[in-house]
């Protein structure tokens, strides 16, 4: 199979305008990935799946990951005149970033044999009603999964035939797989508590009665 | 045990070829030995459930064979398996279709607490939130011998039951109630959480 460089450069001749970024992933697994933007998504993925060369037509996973809003640091050396005389300060600068919700979807090509190339779309935020494009009518197999996602992590999906809850009932309103969801505390009775088992059961211990309370008078 | 009765008396009958015997008896020993359990599993306590009721442990042994694909025909619910709290209002649901008398065992770790899945948020920390469990059997899942024993503890437990007095059985108590209320869908958890009535936890006392 051709590398992610290439994929992306014919990607970009086939879609024109697409904007598509390479994930490096340094990590033992070594599978990088491409970002691809949410206006050309279903192009693109229409183009993974029906390019000769590739033939990525069968989508084995699709998973949603929640990305909060983090701050990054970062220190400069800058060149400062500081009572006429030129110094060296260190300057720290703290960056926002908006955190978002992602998509990821891996494809293989069964009649090549050949895979995964991984795939991502990210949400603009972590708003209530991020949205991102269906890919289910590219690869039909998507369809649970995205309405996992949409369930899990609540991530719209444009363009999605059957777009309900999957696992947790319909009146129900949060996204449990969002870093920010709070269980409920139903720990009324918890015989042997530990961590944050333990933390939560504490909330519901009742102080045990003084001794001289117990005493008979 | 029949009350009322002389051990030695009775017992000088039988060597009579009297058999001597109460009503009570009869009819514990009518229902303890035919139990119909309702055929129902939810997870892999269900595998163990079909080894025991298979021919290798048959709890037809016991009087237990029939299982009743219809709450309407059942007398035991054995809660085999991790009740998720999108599940928990159907399991209720059938509990309150079954006819009086009628028990119920929570088999394997996620039907008493929740098990593995406790600090999840979508498995219902045991069935004993919402129906009144008779037995439990602990494991995970328990072996088919497990079962087999909660099921000998059940007929001891029926054989034990009165049939008028102070302390009769429930289902003969016209105040105890033999249907509990089904708990809603809400917003970020079953409404309510469990049943006061039915879910008593011990108060844990912590200095």
């Amino acid at each position: 199979m051709e590398g992610l460089e290439q994929i992306k450069a014919r990607i970009k001749a086939a879609v024109p305008g697409a904007k598509i970024d390479i994930v490096p992933n340094p990590s033992p697994a070594n599978q990088p990935s491409l970002v691809i933007d949410n206006e050309h998504a279903r192009d693109v993925a229409r183009f993974l799946c029906d390019d000769p060369a590739l033939r990525l037509d069968y989508c084995s996973n699709v998973t949603g990951i929640d990305w909060l809003d983090r701050s990054v640091k970062k220190t400069v050396k800058v060149k400062k005149v500081v009572d006429g005389e030129e110094k060296e300060v260190v300057e720290t600068t703290e960056e926002k970033l908006p955190g978002y919700l992602e998509a990821v979807y891996h494809l293989y090509s069964m009649a090549h044999k050949h895979g995964p190339v991984i795939i991502r779309m990210r949400t603009a935020d972590r708003a209530e009603n991020a949205c991102l494009p269906s890919l289910t009518p590219v690869w039909r197999s998507a369809e649970f999964q995205e309405r996992e996602i949409f369930d899990l992590y609540g991530v719209r999906f444009d363009g999605h035939p059957d777009l309900r809850r999957i696992l947790m009932w319909d009146e129900f309103e949060d996204h449990p797989m969002r870093k920010d969801y709070r269980e409920p505390n139903d720990y009324e009775y918890e015989p042997t508590p530990h961590d944050d088992v333990l933390e939560k059961a504490k909330g519901h211990y009742t102080s045990r009665p003084a001794e001289e309370e117990l005493k008979p008078s | 045990m029949s009350e009322g009765i002389d051990e030695g008396l009775r017992s000088k009958l039988q060597q009579q070829g009297v058999w001597v015997t109460s009503v009570q008896e009869l009819y514990n020993w009518g229902r303890k030995n035919s139990i119909w359990p309702l055929q129902f599993g939810l997870a892999c306590c269900a595998i163990e459930m079909i080894a025991t009721a298979a021919s290798r442990y048959d709890i037809a042994r016991f009087g237990g064979e029939v299982f009743r694909p219809s709450p309407r025909q059942a007398d035991l619910m054995i809660v085999a398996g991790t009740v998720t709290k999108k599940m928990a209002p159907q399991i209720v649901r059938l509990y309150n279709q079954m006819a009086d008398p009628k028990y119920v065992i929570a088999m394997g770790a996620c039907a008493i607490s929740g098990g593995p899945f406790k600090q999840g948020y979508n498995v219902l920390k045991g069935i004993d939130r919402y129906i009144p469990v008779d037995v439990y059997i602990p494991g995970c899942p328990p072996r088919p011998e497990a079962l087999l024993h909660a099921f000998m503890e059940l007929q001891s437990k029926i054989d034990e039951q009165k049939l008028s007095g102070a302390n009769k059985a429930a289902h003969l108590e016209p105040e105890e109630p033999s249907e509990f209320p089904v708990p809603e869908f809400g917003k970020h958890d079953l409404e309510p959480p469990a049943n006061p009535n039915v879910f008593r936890p011990p108060a844990t006392e912590r200095a």
